[in-house]
Protein backbone atom coordinates (compact mmCIF):
# COMPACT_ATOMS: atom_id res chain seq x y z
CA UNK A 1 0.00 0.00 0.00
CA UNK A 2 1.16 3.47 -0.86
CA UNK A 3 -0.90 6.36 0.57
CA UNK A 4 0.22 8.76 -2.17
CA UNK A 5 -1.15 6.52 -4.93
CA UNK A 6 -4.28 5.75 -2.95
CA UNK A 7 -5.10 9.41 -2.30
CA UNK A 8 -4.25 10.31 -5.90
CA UNK A 9 -6.82 7.70 -6.96
CA UNK A 10 -9.41 9.06 -4.52
CA UNK A 11 -8.83 12.55 -5.82
CA UNK A 12 -9.05 11.42 -9.42
CA UNK A 13 -12.34 9.55 -8.87
CA UNK A 14 -13.86 12.55 -7.06
CA UNK A 15 -12.55 14.82 -9.81
CA UNK A 16 -14.29 12.67 -12.42
CA UNK A 17 -17.51 12.78 -10.43
CA UNK A 18 -17.24 16.54 -9.90
CA UNK A 19 -17.41 17.13 -13.65
CA UNK A 20 -20.64 15.15 -13.75
CA UNK A 21 -23.04 17.58 -12.08
CA UNK A 22 -26.09 15.50 -12.80
CA UNK A 23 -24.73 12.41 -11.04
CA UNK A 24 -23.68 14.49 -8.03
CA UNK A 25 -27.17 15.97 -7.84
CA UNK A 26 -28.76 12.54 -8.11
CA UNK A 27 -26.52 11.12 -5.39
CA UNK A 28 -27.24 14.01 -3.02
CA UNK A 29 -30.91 14.69 -3.62
CA UNK A 30 -32.62 11.45 -4.64
CA UNK A 31 -32.40 9.63 -1.27
CA UNK A 32 -33.84 12.66 0.52
CA UNK A 33 -36.68 12.88 -2.04
CA UNK A 34 -37.46 9.17 -1.75
CA UNK A 35 -37.46 9.48 2.01
CA UNK A 36 -40.00 12.27 1.65
CA UNK A 37 -42.10 9.89 -0.44
CA UNK A 38 -41.87 7.20 2.23
CA UNK A 39 -42.96 9.73 4.86
CA UNK A 40 -46.10 10.73 2.96
CA UNK A 41 -46.82 7.08 2.13
CA UNK A 42 -47.43 6.42 5.82
CA UNK A 43 -48.80 9.88 6.59
CA UNK A 44 -52.40 8.76 7.19
CA UNK A 45 -51.79 5.56 9.09
CA UNK A 46 -53.82 5.20 12.26
CA UNK A 47 -51.80 4.04 15.22
CA UNK A 48 -52.83 2.80 18.65
CA UNK A 49 -51.50 5.21 21.27
CA UNK A 50 -47.86 4.66 22.16
CA UNK A 51 -47.24 2.61 19.03
CA UNK A 52 -44.23 3.77 16.91
CA UNK A 53 -44.86 5.21 13.46
CA UNK A 54 -44.04 2.91 10.52
CA UNK A 55 -41.93 5.76 9.13
CA UNK A 56 -39.65 5.53 12.16
CA UNK A 57 -38.88 1.94 11.27
CA UNK A 58 -38.98 1.98 7.45
CA UNK A 59 -37.49 5.45 7.04
CA UNK A 60 -34.57 4.45 9.23
CA UNK A 61 -33.90 1.33 7.14
CA UNK A 62 -34.09 3.44 3.99
CA UNK A 63 -31.29 5.63 5.32
CA UNK A 64 -29.01 2.59 5.14
CA UNK A 65 -30.39 1.00 1.98
CA UNK A 66 -30.15 4.07 -0.32
CA UNK A 67 -26.39 4.53 -0.07
CA UNK A 68 -25.92 0.81 -0.61
CA UNK A 69 -27.95 0.78 -3.84
CA UNK A 70 -26.64 4.07 -5.22
CA UNK A 71 -22.99 3.32 -4.53
CA UNK A 72 -23.30 -0.18 -5.97
CA UNK A 73 -24.56 1.28 -9.25
CA UNK A 74 -22.16 4.20 -9.43
CA UNK A 75 -19.15 2.04 -8.63
CA UNK A 76 -19.93 -0.86 -10.93
CA UNK A 77 -20.40 1.48 -13.89
CA UNK A 78 -17.31 3.59 -13.10
CA UNK A 79 -15.13 0.52 -12.65
CA UNK A 80 -16.51 -1.11 -15.77
CA UNK A 81 -15.58 2.02 -17.72
CA UNK A 82 -12.11 1.79 -16.24
CA UNK A 83 -11.86 -1.81 -17.42
CA UNK A 84 -13.19 -1.23 -20.93
CA UNK A 85 -11.42 2.07 -21.69
CA UNK A 86 -7.98 0.52 -21.21
CA UNK A 87 -7.12 2.85 -18.34
CA UNK A 88 -7.17 -0.06 -15.88
CA UNK A 89 -4.69 -2.05 -17.93
CA UNK A 90 -2.56 1.03 -18.24
CA UNK A 91 -2.71 1.74 -14.51
CA UNK A 92 -1.62 -1.80 -13.79
CA UNK A 93 1.55 -1.23 -15.84
CA UNK A 94 2.47 1.55 -13.38
CA UNK A 95 3.78 0.94 -9.86
CA UNK A 96 0.29 1.32 -8.34
CA UNK A 97 -0.68 -1.51 -5.99
CA UNK A 98 -4.09 -3.11 -6.50
CA UNK A 99 -5.00 -2.21 -2.92
CA UNK A 100 -4.19 1.47 -3.62
CA UNK A 101 -6.63 1.41 -6.50
CA UNK A 102 -9.44 -0.42 -4.69
CA UNK A 103 -9.12 1.49 -1.42
CA UNK A 104 -8.76 4.73 -3.37
CA UNK A 105 -12.10 3.97 -4.99
CA UNK A 106 -13.66 2.88 -1.70
CA UNK A 107 -12.51 6.08 0.02
CA UNK A 108 -13.79 8.36 -2.75
CA UNK A 109 -17.25 6.82 -2.77
CA UNK A 110 -17.34 6.65 1.03
CA UNK A 111 -16.89 10.41 1.09
CA UNK A 112 -19.78 10.76 -1.33
CA UNK A 113 -21.84 8.31 0.73
CA UNK A 114 -21.14 10.20 3.94
CA UNK A 115 -22.35 13.44 2.33
CA UNK A 116 -25.39 11.67 0.92
CA UNK A 117 -26.40 10.11 4.22
CA UNK A 118 -25.80 13.40 6.05
CA UNK A 119 -28.36 15.03 3.77
CA UNK A 120 -30.83 12.15 4.06
CA UNK A 121 -30.41 11.78 7.81
CA UNK A 122 -30.80 15.52 8.33
CA UNK A 123 -34.05 15.45 6.35
CA UNK A 124 -35.29 12.46 8.34
CA UNK A 125 -34.49 14.06 11.70
CA UNK A 126 -35.27 17.70 11.18
CA UNK A 127 -38.09 17.68 8.67
CA UNK A 128 -39.87 14.44 9.48
CA UNK A 129 -38.85 14.18 13.16
CA UNK A 130 -37.52 10.64 12.93
CA UNK A 131 -38.14 9.26 16.39
CA UNK A 132 -35.51 6.74 17.49
CA UNK A 133 -33.61 6.38 20.76
CA UNK A 134 -30.04 6.29 19.42
CA UNK A 135 -28.00 9.17 18.03
CA UNK A 136 -27.90 10.22 14.36
CA UNK A 137 -24.11 9.83 14.32
CA UNK A 138 -24.46 6.05 14.54
CA UNK A 139 -27.08 6.06 11.78
CA UNK A 140 -24.67 7.90 9.49
CA UNK A 141 -21.89 5.49 10.45
CA UNK A 142 -23.97 2.45 9.49
CA UNK A 143 -25.06 4.20 6.29
CA UNK A 144 -21.42 4.80 5.34
CA UNK A 145 -20.45 1.19 6.04
CA UNK A 146 -23.37 0.15 3.84
CA UNK A 147 -22.19 2.48 1.09
CA UNK A 148 -18.71 0.98 1.25
CA UNK A 149 -20.32 -2.45 1.00
CA UNK A 150 -22.08 -1.22 -2.16
CA UNK A 151 -18.73 0.04 -3.49
CA UNK A 152 -16.99 -3.26 -2.75
CA UNK A 153 -19.72 -5.34 -4.39
CA UNK A 154 -19.80 -2.95 -7.35
CA UNK A 155 -16.04 -3.29 -7.84
CA UNK A 156 -16.36 -7.07 -7.73
CA UNK A 157 -19.41 -7.33 -10.01
CA UNK A 158 -17.90 -5.06 -12.65
CA UNK A 159 -15.47 -7.89 -13.40
CA UNK A 160 -18.33 -10.09 -14.57
CA UNK A 161 -19.95 -7.55 -16.88
CA UNK A 162 -18.73 -6.69 -20.34
CA UNK A 163 -21.06 -3.78 -20.98
CA UNK A 164 -22.74 -1.14 -18.87
CA UNK A 165 -26.04 -2.78 -19.75
CA UNK A 166 -24.89 -6.04 -18.16
CA UNK A 167 -23.52 -4.19 -15.15
CA UNK A 168 -26.93 -2.72 -14.42
CA UNK A 169 -28.45 -6.21 -14.60
CA UNK A 170 -26.42 -7.20 -11.58
CA UNK A 171 -28.58 -4.99 -9.43
CA UNK A 172 -31.59 -7.36 -9.34
CA UNK A 173 -29.19 -10.24 -8.67
CA UNK A 174 -27.02 -8.73 -5.97
CA UNK A 175 -29.01 -5.91 -4.41
CA UNK A 176 -32.71 -6.76 -4.47
CA UNK A 177 -32.51 -10.15 -2.66
CA UNK A 178 -30.69 -8.39 0.16
CA UNK A 179 -33.40 -5.73 0.40
CA UNK A 180 -36.17 -8.37 0.36
CA UNK A 181 -34.56 -10.52 3.03
CA UNK A 182 -32.98 -7.92 5.32
CA UNK A 183 -36.03 -7.73 7.60
CA UNK A 184 -37.56 -4.62 6.09
CA UNK A 185 -40.65 -6.32 4.65
CA UNK A 186 -41.00 -9.32 6.93
CA UNK A 187 -39.32 -9.76 10.30
CA UNK A 188 -36.59 -12.32 9.81
CA UNK A 189 -37.84 -14.68 12.53
CA UNK A 190 -41.13 -14.96 10.63
CA UNK A 191 -39.46 -16.22 7.45
CA UNK A 192 -39.29 -19.90 6.57
CA UNK A 193 -36.05 -21.54 7.62
CA UNK A 194 -34.51 -21.51 4.13
CA UNK A 195 -35.08 -17.79 3.58
CA UNK A 196 -34.01 -17.01 7.12
CA UNK A 197 -30.86 -19.06 6.58
CA UNK A 198 -30.06 -17.04 3.45
CA UNK A 199 -30.85 -13.76 5.17
CA UNK A 200 -28.50 -14.71 8.02
CA UNK A 201 -25.50 -14.54 5.71
CA UNK A 202 -26.45 -11.51 3.60
CA UNK A 203 -24.47 -8.39 4.54
CA UNK A 204 -27.42 -5.98 4.49
CA UNK A 205 -29.09 -8.05 7.25
CA UNK A 206 -26.38 -7.00 9.68
CA UNK A 207 -26.84 -3.32 8.97
CA UNK A 208 -30.60 -3.54 9.43
CA UNK A 209 -29.99 -5.35 12.71
CA UNK A 210 -27.53 -2.63 13.73
CA UNK A 211 -30.07 0.07 12.90
CA UNK A 212 -32.69 -1.68 15.02
CA UNK A 213 -30.20 -1.67 17.87
CA UNK A 214 -29.70 2.06 17.40
CA UNK A 215 -33.47 2.63 17.28
CA UNK A 216 -34.12 0.72 20.49
CA UNK A 217 -31.24 1.90 22.67
CA UNK A 218 -29.99 5.34 23.67
CA UNK A 219 -26.42 4.04 24.01
CA UNK A 220 -24.48 2.05 21.43
CA UNK A 221 -24.92 -1.64 22.20
CA UNK A 222 -22.48 -4.50 22.00
CA UNK A 223 -24.67 -6.08 19.29
CA UNK A 224 -24.51 -2.92 17.18
CA UNK A 225 -20.72 -2.85 17.29
CA UNK A 226 -20.66 -6.56 16.52
CA UNK A 227 -22.91 -6.02 13.47
CA UNK A 228 -20.75 -3.12 12.32
CA UNK A 229 -17.64 -5.25 12.79
CA UNK A 230 -19.09 -8.10 10.73
CA UNK A 231 -20.07 -5.63 7.98
CA UNK A 232 -16.54 -4.22 7.93
CA UNK A 233 -15.09 -7.72 7.70
CA UNK A 234 -17.42 -8.55 4.80
CA UNK A 235 -16.36 -5.33 3.04
CA UNK A 236 -12.68 -6.24 3.39
CA UNK A 237 -13.41 -9.77 2.18
CA UNK A 238 -15.26 -8.53 -0.91
CA UNK A 239 -12.48 -6.01 -1.66
CA UNK A 240 -9.92 -8.83 -1.48
CA UNK A 241 -12.06 -10.87 -3.90
CA UNK A 242 -12.29 -7.81 -6.16
CA UNK A 243 -8.51 -7.49 -6.13
CA UNK A 244 -8.26 -10.99 -7.63
CA UNK A 245 -10.24 -9.74 -10.62
CA UNK A 246 -7.55 -7.12 -11.35
CA UNK A 247 -4.95 -8.96 -13.38
CA UNK A 248 -1.69 -7.42 -14.44
CA UNK A 249 -1.00 -10.18 -16.91
CA UNK A 250 -3.63 -11.51 -19.32
CA UNK A 251 -3.58 -13.93 -22.22
CA UNK B 1 19.72 11.21 -34.58
CA UNK B 2 21.52 8.41 -36.26
CA UNK B 3 20.33 6.03 -38.90
CA UNK B 4 23.27 3.76 -38.30
CA UNK B 5 22.99 0.00 -38.48
CA UNK B 6 22.38 -2.02 -35.33
CA UNK B 7 25.58 -3.15 -33.71
CA UNK B 8 27.28 0.20 -34.02
CA UNK B 9 26.36 1.09 -30.43
CA UNK B 10 28.99 1.36 -27.72
CA UNK B 11 30.46 -2.11 -27.23
CA UNK B 12 29.61 -3.90 -24.01
CA UNK B 13 26.30 -2.09 -23.66
CA UNK B 14 23.71 -4.70 -22.68
CA UNK B 15 20.57 -4.77 -24.83
CA UNK B 16 17.56 -2.90 -23.45
CA UNK B 17 15.28 -5.72 -24.50
CA UNK B 18 16.16 -9.30 -25.29
CA UNK B 19 13.57 -11.82 -26.42
CA UNK B 20 14.25 -15.50 -26.91
CA UNK B 21 11.97 -18.10 -28.45
CA UNK B 22 8.91 -16.01 -27.79
CA UNK B 23 5.63 -17.90 -28.30
CA UNK B 24 2.17 -16.53 -27.56
CA UNK B 25 -0.97 -18.57 -28.16
CA UNK B 26 -4.47 -17.27 -27.60
CA UNK B 27 -7.00 -20.08 -27.67
CA UNK B 28 -5.96 -22.12 -30.69
CA UNK B 29 -4.52 -19.12 -32.47
CA UNK B 30 -0.76 -18.82 -32.60
CA UNK B 31 -0.06 -15.10 -32.24
CA UNK B 32 3.73 -15.23 -31.96
CA UNK B 33 5.60 -18.27 -33.23
CA UNK B 34 9.15 -18.15 -31.91
CA UNK B 35 10.50 -14.61 -32.00
CA UNK B 36 14.12 -13.75 -31.10
CA UNK B 37 15.56 -10.28 -31.12
CA UNK B 38 17.53 -7.74 -29.11
CA UNK B 39 16.96 -4.00 -28.86
CA UNK B 40 19.80 -1.58 -28.35
CA UNK B 41 19.75 0.96 -25.55
CA UNK B 42 19.17 4.57 -26.55
CA UNK B 43 17.87 3.76 -30.01
CA UNK B 44 14.55 3.85 -31.79
CA UNK B 45 13.49 0.42 -32.92
CA UNK B 46 10.61 0.23 -35.35
CA UNK B 47 8.19 -2.67 -35.18
CA UNK B 48 6.64 -3.04 -38.58
CA UNK B 49 4.20 -5.41 -40.09
CA UNK B 50 0.68 -5.68 -41.42
CA UNK B 51 -2.17 -5.49 -38.93
CA UNK B 52 -2.74 -8.84 -37.26
CA UNK B 53 0.95 -9.73 -37.49
CA UNK B 54 1.37 -9.78 -33.70
CA UNK B 55 2.86 -6.31 -33.12
CA UNK B 56 0.65 -5.45 -30.16
CA UNK B 57 1.13 -8.87 -28.54
CA UNK B 58 4.89 -8.51 -28.90
CA UNK B 59 4.76 -5.09 -27.24
CA UNK B 60 2.58 -6.44 -24.46
CA UNK B 61 5.18 -9.18 -23.86
CA UNK B 62 7.84 -6.52 -23.32
CA UNK B 63 5.61 -4.47 -21.03
CA UNK B 64 4.92 -7.66 -19.09
CA UNK B 65 1.13 -7.75 -19.38
CA UNK B 66 1.01 -10.62 -21.86
CA UNK B 67 1.06 -14.20 -20.66
CA UNK B 68 3.79 -16.07 -22.55
CA UNK B 69 3.24 -19.57 -23.88
CA UNK B 70 6.97 -20.17 -24.19
CA UNK B 71 10.22 -18.25 -24.33
CA UNK B 72 11.52 -15.33 -22.32
CA UNK B 73 11.79 -11.57 -22.47
CA UNK B 74 14.40 -9.66 -20.54
CA UNK B 75 13.90 -5.91 -20.14
CA UNK B 76 16.67 -3.65 -18.81
CA UNK B 77 18.34 -6.77 -17.40
CA UNK B 78 15.27 -8.07 -15.58
CA UNK B 79 12.53 -10.49 -16.66
CA UNK B 80 9.62 -8.60 -18.27
CA UNK B 81 6.86 -7.93 -15.76
CA UNK B 82 9.20 -7.59 -12.76
CA UNK B 83 7.55 -5.07 -10.38
CA UNK B 84 10.59 -2.76 -10.32
CA UNK B 85 10.28 -2.38 -14.11
CA UNK B 86 6.95 -0.57 -13.70
CA UNK B 87 8.95 2.57 -12.88
CA UNK B 88 11.13 2.25 -15.96
CA UNK B 89 8.82 1.13 -18.74
CA UNK B 90 6.21 3.40 -20.30
CA UNK B 91 3.48 1.95 -22.49
CA UNK B 92 1.13 3.83 -24.79
CA UNK B 93 -1.61 1.60 -26.13
CA UNK B 94 -2.98 1.99 -29.62
CA UNK B 95 -6.38 3.22 -28.43
CA UNK B 96 -5.70 6.24 -26.20
CA UNK B 97 -6.30 5.08 -22.62
CA UNK B 98 -7.00 8.21 -20.59
CA UNK B 99 -9.91 9.48 -18.53
CA UNK B 100 -12.10 11.36 -20.98
CA UNK B 101 -14.01 13.18 -18.24
CA UNK B 102 -10.84 14.71 -16.78
CA UNK B 103 -8.76 17.62 -18.03
CA UNK B 104 -5.48 17.01 -19.84
CA UNK B 105 -3.62 18.21 -16.77
CA UNK B 106 -5.58 15.99 -14.35
CA UNK B 107 -4.85 12.94 -16.49
CA UNK B 108 -1.12 13.58 -16.68
CA UNK B 109 -0.98 14.52 -13.00
CA UNK B 110 -2.72 11.28 -12.00
CA UNK B 111 -0.41 9.00 -13.97
CA UNK B 112 2.52 11.09 -12.77
CA UNK B 113 1.43 10.53 -9.17
CA UNK B 114 2.15 6.84 -9.63
CA UNK B 115 5.80 7.80 -10.05
CA UNK B 116 5.86 10.61 -7.53
CA UNK B 117 6.64 13.31 -10.07
CA UNK B 118 6.44 17.07 -9.43
CA UNK B 119 4.03 19.62 -10.88
CA UNK B 120 6.87 20.84 -13.10
CA UNK B 121 7.24 17.35 -14.58
CA UNK B 122 3.52 17.30 -15.34
CA UNK B 123 3.74 20.65 -17.12
CA UNK B 124 6.81 19.49 -19.02
CA UNK B 125 5.12 16.30 -20.25
CA UNK B 126 2.15 18.33 -21.47
CA UNK B 127 4.48 20.79 -23.22
CA UNK B 128 6.36 17.89 -24.80
CA UNK B 129 3.26 16.90 -26.75
CA UNK B 130 2.35 20.52 -27.51
CA UNK B 131 -0.83 20.69 -25.46
CA UNK B 132 0.13 23.55 -23.08
CA UNK B 133 -2.71 25.74 -24.26
CA UNK B 134 -5.25 22.94 -23.83
CA UNK B 135 -4.05 21.76 -20.41
CA UNK B 136 -7.29 22.68 -18.68
CA UNK B 137 -9.58 21.34 -21.40
CA UNK B 138 -11.63 18.26 -20.78
CA UNK B 139 -10.02 15.39 -22.70
CA UNK B 140 -13.35 14.38 -24.25
CA UNK B 141 -13.56 17.79 -25.98
CA UNK B 142 -10.26 17.37 -27.81
CA UNK B 143 -9.74 16.28 -31.41
CA UNK B 144 -8.55 12.75 -32.18
CA UNK B 145 -4.93 13.76 -32.61
CA UNK B 146 -4.88 15.84 -29.43
CA UNK B 147 -6.54 12.99 -27.59
CA UNK B 148 -3.83 10.50 -28.51
CA UNK B 149 -1.16 13.01 -27.48
CA UNK B 150 -2.68 13.17 -23.99
CA UNK B 151 -2.17 9.42 -23.80
CA UNK B 152 1.46 9.91 -24.84
CA UNK B 153 2.00 12.66 -22.24
CA UNK B 154 0.72 10.29 -19.55
CA UNK B 155 3.58 7.93 -20.44
CA UNK B 156 6.25 10.65 -20.86
CA UNK B 157 5.55 12.10 -17.41
CA UNK B 158 7.39 9.28 -15.64
CA UNK B 159 10.49 9.70 -17.86
CA UNK B 160 10.68 5.97 -18.63
CA UNK B 161 13.97 4.38 -19.66
CA UNK B 162 12.08 2.25 -22.15
CA UNK B 163 9.07 3.63 -24.00
CA UNK B 164 6.76 1.28 -25.90
CA UNK B 165 4.50 3.08 -28.35
CA UNK B 166 1.78 1.23 -30.23
CA UNK B 167 1.03 3.10 -33.47
CA UNK B 168 1.51 6.56 -31.91
CA UNK B 169 1.25 8.46 -35.18
CA UNK B 170 -2.04 7.03 -36.45
CA UNK B 171 -4.51 9.79 -37.22
CA UNK B 172 -1.96 12.60 -36.86
CA UNK B 173 -1.41 15.14 -39.58
CA UNK B 174 2.00 15.21 -41.31
CA UNK B 175 3.24 18.24 -39.37
CA UNK B 176 2.46 16.67 -36.02
CA UNK B 177 3.88 13.36 -37.12
CA UNK B 178 7.18 15.02 -38.04
CA UNK B 179 7.24 16.85 -34.70
CA UNK B 180 6.61 13.62 -32.82
CA UNK B 181 9.42 11.82 -34.61
CA UNK B 182 11.75 14.72 -33.75
CA UNK B 183 10.73 14.33 -30.13
CA UNK B 184 11.38 10.58 -30.24
CA UNK B 185 14.80 11.21 -31.77
CA UNK B 186 15.65 13.72 -29.03
CA UNK B 187 14.57 11.24 -26.39
CA UNK B 188 16.72 8.51 -27.91
CA UNK B 189 19.62 10.96 -27.98
CA UNK B 190 19.10 11.50 -24.25
CA UNK B 191 19.34 7.77 -23.63
CA UNK B 192 15.74 6.56 -23.79
CA UNK B 193 15.12 3.34 -25.67
CA UNK B 194 12.02 3.42 -27.85
CA UNK B 195 10.01 0.74 -29.57
CA UNK B 196 7.54 2.22 -32.02
CA UNK B 197 5.10 0.14 -34.00
CA UNK B 198 3.62 1.24 -37.26
CA UNK B 199 2.08 -0.22 -40.33
CA UNK B 200 3.17 2.79 -42.37
CA UNK B 201 6.50 1.85 -43.89
CA UNK B 202 7.56 5.42 -44.61
CA UNK B 203 7.99 5.90 -40.87
CA UNK B 204 10.64 3.18 -40.85
CA UNK B 205 13.27 5.66 -42.01
CA UNK B 206 13.14 7.38 -38.59
CA UNK B 207 14.29 4.22 -36.81
CA UNK B 208 17.79 2.92 -36.36
CA UNK B 209 16.67 -0.68 -36.37
CA UNK B 210 13.59 -2.39 -37.75
CA UNK B 211 11.80 -5.53 -36.67
CA UNK B 212 9.74 -6.88 -39.55
CA UNK B 213 6.93 -9.02 -38.25
CA UNK B 214 4.53 -11.11 -40.28
CA UNK B 215 2.07 -13.74 -39.11
CA UNK B 216 3.80 -14.08 -35.76
CA UNK B 217 7.24 -14.59 -37.23
CA UNK B 218 10.15 -12.17 -37.29
CA UNK B 219 11.10 -11.90 -40.97
CA UNK B 220 14.17 -9.80 -40.34
CA UNK B 221 15.88 -7.35 -38.04
CA UNK B 222 17.79 -4.77 -40.01
CA UNK B 223 18.43 -1.06 -40.50
CA UNK B 224 16.39 0.98 -43.00
CA UNK B 225 19.44 1.05 -45.31
CA UNK B 226 19.72 -2.72 -45.16
CA UNK B 227 15.99 -3.02 -45.79
CA UNK B 228 16.15 -1.06 -49.03
CA UNK B 229 19.21 -3.03 -50.06
CA UNK B 230 17.71 -6.43 -49.30
CA UNK B 231 14.35 -5.43 -50.73
CA UNK B 232 15.93 -3.91 -53.85
CA UNK B 233 14.00 -0.64 -53.51
CA UNK B 234 14.48 2.78 -51.98
CA UNK B 235 10.77 2.73 -51.34
CA UNK B 236 10.69 0.95 -47.98
CA UNK B 237 7.17 -0.30 -48.59
CA UNK B 238 8.22 -1.96 -51.82
CA UNK B 239 11.31 -3.33 -50.09
CA UNK B 240 9.19 -4.83 -47.32
CA UNK B 241 6.82 -6.38 -49.84
CA UNK B 242 9.80 -7.83 -51.65
CA UNK B 243 11.11 -9.44 -48.48
CA UNK B 244 7.66 -10.86 -47.72
CA UNK B 245 7.48 -12.43 -51.18
CA UNK B 246 11.01 -13.69 -50.85
CA UNK B 247 10.40 -15.36 -47.47
CA UNK B 248 7.03 -16.81 -48.44
CA UNK B 249 8.46 -18.27 -51.63
CA UNK B 250 6.27 -16.30 -54.04
CA UNK B 251 8.24 -15.48 -57.19
CA UNK B 252 9.12 -11.81 -57.54
CA UNK B 253 7.83 -10.85 -60.93
CA UNK B 254 8.91 -7.25 -60.52
CA UNK B 255 12.22 -7.90 -58.83
CA UNK B 256 14.24 -7.31 -61.95
CA UNK B 257 12.72 -3.85 -62.40
CA UNK B 258 13.15 -3.01 -58.78
CA UNK B 259 16.78 -3.99 -58.88
CA UNK B 260 17.29 -1.52 -61.66
CA UNK B 261 15.51 1.22 -59.71
CA UNK B 262 17.51 0.55 -56.61
CA UNK B 263 20.90 0.51 -58.27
Amino acid sequence: MNPRMMFATTKRVLDQLRHDHRSVALIMVVPALLLTGVYYLYENETLPPGFPRTFDRVGLMMLAIFPFVVMFLVTSITMLRERTSGTLERLLTTPIHKADLLFGYALAFSIMAALQSLVATAVAYWIFNLDIKGGPGYVVMIAVINAVLGVALGLLCSAFARTEFQAVQFMPVVVIPQILLCGLFVARDHMNSLLEGISNVLPLTFSVDALQQIADNTEATQTMWQDAGIMAAIVIGVLVLASFTLRRRTS
Amino acid sequence: MSHSAPGSNAPGMPPAVKAEGLHVTRGHKKILRGVDFAMETGRITGLLGPSGSGKTSLMRCIVGVQRLTAGSVEVLGRPAGTPSLRHDVGYVTQAPSVYTDLSVEANVRYFGAMHGVSAADTAEAIAAVGLETLARQRTADLSGGEFSRVSLACALVSRPKLLILDEPTVGLDPVLRAELWERFAAMAEAGTTLLVSSHVMEEASHCSSLLLLREGLLLAQLSPAELSERGHSNDLEQAFLHIIRETSGVPNRRSANERQVAS
